[in-house]
């Protein structure tokens, strides 16, 4: 049996849940005393394969070709399933982005493989692995068994660990024929939204609700943001009044989010909203009103007003953090 | 052109989820169903799609007759044809997709619709699998979508930013917040939905492939400290995020 792992990058550089995939993949593939390989692809990567070694990969398979600069997502699902098929994978893992998102249903299909999304936690059971994925936004856990010869997982990204050690990888470069039909649907420009990170991806997330007022109070996240290196997150309240972007909303039809801090600002905490950041691993809760369901779920909270706590929260953290 | 929207019928979004009696699935008893929201932008864009490019709308479900409902609010907005694909049994998304394939490729549409994910199991996997297994071009979490002479253009979302991509017909388009903003049914629209046929179909089957071993409740948090109730309880919150909680 052997695991294969996709590591996306973009602009040769690794996403985070990318070295969460391999080595969450190394992890599973020791404990079902698997071969375990990760794969790139892209164009000029060779140089970066080797960082992949740092989380458990001893053998990185490159597929280095100019017309995989941008993501496709039809060559890029080829691509995955050829290698895949060519290793004899038996469990395949990418990370839970949204590339990953956009290629993990078409390689299933290809390798007629059952396919568990966005899992948040593995164990092994009687030989099979046994994925939880959270489901109505994580209002409850479903655990899955995937009953096909080839397995495939998508892990949300932020909940499984990438610690960094000593390794090295050695690099094979395969090819793949591409058609033009295959490179149909490209991506042919990127917009980076702000310098601030992805409420997906960020460790801490500064997020507001209609406590704020208005969207001309919104300084006061984003300089707390700005303190703590934090993405900024908004309530559903606040986007469907146009203070705030659709892409900054967390909770059941906005981003399911799980930072090691979440910090809600005026956030009343509604069902929906509850159930996209309930899993961060400690929640700041700032609020007026005692009784908000919000302080439910806090770890620790301040009943007051956001417009005296968010000043004297970033002027004390600049402080703290010697910024 | 020949445009097909696929939706389902979800909790709604308040609902405080129960583990049914098998522990597999939710206890459905006194839960209002929706639209799922998602879908319902993928509503809005077929119809503005048929308003722009003229052709012909038809909304498809797969379940059970409450499905029903869910169909009659996209007939309501404006949809001509409706089809329920008759299942009541539990799927996983390839079950789902697998058989939505095979009813749209009898229909060979320009376009189908979905929304970028159902927001009951959220496996944000049918609409691109509807798309391997036809063998159509697909981009999912849409927010901008431009059709002419044939080529797609849309605007993805992607972690902090944007991406621009380019397509071609026949595509899978998978709706994201943002794309539109949903019509309401007029009383004319709701009044004419109830005498539209929906069309039934029974469901293809499908293996299953991913198999539910256990639903259930997570770990409720306790409540924690209040720390105060002004700015001067700033200093504390702090000291307890750095020495407790150790977060910063």
């Amino acid at each position: 049996m052997k695991i294969l792992a996709f590591a996306e990058q973009r602009d040769n550089r690794f996403r985070k849940s990318s070295f969460e995939t391999v080595q969450t993949g190394k992890k599973i593939a020791d404990q079902l005393n698997a071969e375990f390989v990760a794969l790139v692809i892209g164009s000029g990567v060779g140089s970066i394969a080797g960082e992949l070694g740092h989380y458990g990969a001893s053998r990185v398979v490159i597929v280095d070709d100019p017309s995989l600069t941008q993501h496709s997502n039809s060559a890029y699902a080829k691509v995955i399933a050829e290698i895949a098929k060519k290793e004899a994978a038996g469990i395949i893992f990418l990370p839970a982005s949204q590339m990953g998102k956009d290629i993990a249903p078409r390689i299933a299909v290809k390798l007629d493989a059952g396919l568990a999304s966005d899992c948040i936690a593995l164990k092994i059971e009687n030989g099979d692995v046994i994925a939880t994925r959270p489901v109505f936004a994580g209002k409850a856990l479903l655990d899955v068994k995937v009953n096909t010869a080839v397995k495939m997982f998508t892990l949300r990204p932020n909940v499984f660990t990438a610690v960094a050690s000593e390794g090295a990888a050695s690099a094979e470069n395969v090819s793949v024929a591409l058609t033009p039909e295959d490179l149909a649907t490209m991506v042919k420009e990127v917009k980076v939204a702000t310098g601030r990170p992805d409420v997906t991806e960020a460790d801490i997330i500064v997020s507001g609700g209609r406590g704020l007022k208005g969207p001309e109070n919104w300084h006061l996240i984003e300089n707390l943001a700005d303190v703590l290196g934090a993405a900024v997150g908004a309530s559903r309240a606040v986007v469907d009044a146009g203070w705030r972007p659709h892409d900054e909303q967390v909770g059941q039809t906005g981003k399911t989010v799980a930072p090691t801090m979440y910090i809600a600002c005026g956030v009343s905490g509604a069902v929906q909203h509850l159930a996209g950041m309930s899993s961060s691993k400690c929640i700041v809760a700032i609020n007026k009103d005692k009784d908000a369901p919000i302080f439910q779920v806090a770890d620790y909270g301040i009943v007051g007003d956001v417009f005296e706590v968010l000043p004297e929260l970033t002027a004390e953290l600049k402080k703290a953090l010697g910024k | 052109m020949k445009i097909v929207v696929c939706v389902n019928h979800v909790p709604d979004t308040e609902t405080k989820i129960k583990v049914g009696p098998d522990n597999k699935t939710i206890d459905k008893a006194g839960v209002n169903f929706m639209l799922s929201p998602y879908d319902e932008f993928a509503v809005e864009e077929a119809l503005r799609l048929k308003e722009k490019h003229s052709g012909e709308v038809t909304v498809m479900s797969l379940g059970g007759d409450v499905h029903k409902e869910t169909l009659r609010k996209a007939l309501a907005m404006g949809v001509e044809k409706a089809v329920l694909l008759k299942d009541d049994s539990v799927r996983d998304s390839f079950g789902i997709a697998k058989a939505l394939a095979d009813e749209i490729k009898t229909m060979a549409p320009d376009i189908v619709l979905f929304g970028k994910q159902s927001i009951d199991f959220d496996d944000a996997q049918v609409g691109t699998m509807v798309a391997e297994i036809l063998g159509f071009a697909s981009v999912s979490v849409v927010v901008k979508l431009t059709i002419e002479n044939g080529k797609v253009t849309c605007e993805r979302e992607i972690e902090g930013g944007h991406e621009t991509v380019e397509s071609k017909l026949p595509c899978v388009i998978q709706a994201q917040r943002g794309l539109n903003e949903p019509r309401y049914p007029s009383l004319k629209g709701i009044m004419s939905a109830k005498t539209k046929p929906i069309v039934e179909k029974p469901a293809a089957s499908a293996e299953m492939r991913v198999e539910p071993v256990a639903l259930r409740k997570p770990q409720s948090k306790a409540a924690g400290k209040i720390v105060g109730t002004d700015k001067s309880a700033v200093a504390d919150l702090v000291r307890l995020l750095h020495e407790e909680a150790k977060v910063i």
